[in-house]
């Protein structure tokens, strides 16, 4: 064949097809690399969201949801990311729209909507923690101790509370619903106690309320009529009339007293400890 | 041993700790690729990331020996171009795109409009480029495949043959045919020019 032709020469080609074709290579656009790293979860996306206590970073990858922090700035919150997941976070304008929708929904109290979390280097007891913190309904809080009891691990009541410290993603699990056995409210990973109180305020609660009634005494809470017993922020509690609750300092007494425990709250769950 | 050997060596002795450097050692090549099959700098983007998360899956799941004997140039090619067969498969039956996770502050995809204070042997080249990259898009895709592999990407015969899975001496009747239709093209393009020129 030949390839020297006046037309080639007159199209202008500076040599054969084959040369032409070798300057055909292009550059990746700078945002493949994190895009990629981002979907197999070697590398983390975060943008903001609004919550009670103010404007919140959550940061995910295509495995779920890493962090949620409440970092002042970018550069604070990419250190803090880093020693907690070990990896790189690119800022994003915003989350994409359907992990949106999910933690809005979830944060206004829907359970059914699914939240994939990323939770890997967290030891086994922490993530057993956390999923247990994830059963408490909103609205509701369960003690320390009951916790530990629920996850099989009842005299680790102390080890539960770091665990809840150590919480990446608070909020979504909600381990402000976890208070101390005494019936305190606690302290709080996202920006302290302060904080948590608000966020139990925005889910309906009284946590002033709920440390005087603990401070009087008040653990447990029964229906004479029902002849069962409740943790205080049970929904089955909530729905006794004040004319038939019957308050309980200790489990034990509410079963001297004939009540059976809550099957939803179970509030004999660790209340070996609590008595 | 090359930089594919060494790669494989170390995606076998830690998948997670090296990936980062496979994407980084074949994006360019893989959104090329892409971008000359399937012709649009936003599906060659998807495309190519789409495969380095399936060859992410697959390595996750093969053992150290297997992936320290893997070809991985040939082994990305193959993934990247079944997507962009699916995809063109897909496009013409008007399916929606895969959500993408943009990251901010990543520049536009490829330079094109933006080129207006260019200097003219710059601006020449890249409508130089352009021109051949239509003409690429005009060959039937067995052709324009087998062209991409071996003269853009600049693949061995052999290499060539192994990812798109036809036999060697197919991929070189395909190159040389795809090549012969190209001149043909470039034929008439310049006839064209011509004509306008003395018109």
């Amino acid at each position: 064949m030949n390839r020297s032709t006046d037309h080639v020469l007159v199209a202008g080609p500076t040599g054969p097809i084959e040369a032409a074709l070798a300057d055909l290579t292009a550059t990746a656009p700078a945002r493949l690399r994190p895009a990629v790293l981002i979907q197999v979860g070697l590398a983390d996306a975060y943008a903001r969201i609004d919550s009670p206590i103010g404007p919140l970073t959550v940061a995910w990858n295509g495995r779920g949801v890493s962090v949620v922090d409440a970092a002042e700035d970018d550069a604070t919150f990419e250190t803090r990311h880093r020693t907690v997941t070990g990896r790189e976070a690119f800022a994003t304008d915003a989350l994409p729209p359907r992990l949106a929708d999910a933690i809005a929904r979830r944060l206004g109290g829907d359970r059914r909507v699914r939240i994939d979390l990323d939770l890997r280097g967290h030891s086994p007891f922490e993530r057993d923690v956390w999923r247990k913190a994830l059963e408490i309904p909103r609205g509701e809080v369960r003690p320390y101790g009951w916790v530990a009891a629920e996850i099989g691990r009842p005299r680790a009541v102390r080890a539960v509370g770091t665990a809840l410290g150590h919480n990446p993603v608070p909020l979504i699990v909600p381990c402000h619903r976890v208070v101390r056995t005494d019936g305190s409210i606690g302290q709080y990973s996202l920006g302290g106690p302060g904080n948590k109180r608000t966020i139990l305020r925005s889910e309906g609660l009284d946590p002033e309320g709920l440390e005087a009634q603990a401070a009087a005494g008040i653990r447990y809470t029964g229906s004479d009529t029902t002849r069962i017993v409740c943790l205080p922020t049970c929904r089955h509690a909530r729905r006794t009339t004040d004319a038939h609750r019957v308050s309980f300092r200790s489990a034990q007494a509410a079963t001297e007293a004939g009540y059976r425990p809550c099957r939803v709250c179970r509030p004999d769950s660790g209340a070996a400890r609590a008595a | 041993m090359d930089t594919d050997d060494r790669l494989a060596a170390d995606l076998a002795h830690d998948l997670d700790r090296s990936f980062e450097a496979l994407v980084v050692a074949h994006q360019d090549r893989l959104y090329t690729i892409a971008l000359r099959m399937l012709g649009d700098p936003r599906d060659a983007e998807e495309a190519s990331q789409d495969a380095f998360v399936r060859a992410y899956r697959a390595l996750a799941t093969y053992d150290a020996t297997r992936i320290r004997e893997m070809r991985l140039r040939g082994w990305l090619t193959t993934i990247v171009l079944n997507l962009c067969r699916t995809r063109g498969v897909r496009r013409a039956g008007q399916g929606a795109p895969p959500i993408s996770l943009d990251v901010e502050g990543a520049p536009t995809i490829e330079p094109s409009a933006a080129r207006t204070e260019a200097p003219p042997e710059v601006a020449e080249r890249h409508a130089e480029r352009e021109r051949w990259s239509g003409r690429l898009a005009e060959l039937p895709p067995v052709y324009r495949a087998a062209v991409v592999l071996r003269h853009v990407d600049g693949l061995s015969y052999p290499e060539a043959a192994a990812a798109l899975g036809r036999p060697e001496g197919t991929v070189k009747a395909q190159v040389h045919r795809g090549i012969a239709l190209l001149r043909t093209m470039l034929e008439a393009d310049a006839r064209n020019e011509l004509e306008e020129m003395t018109a």
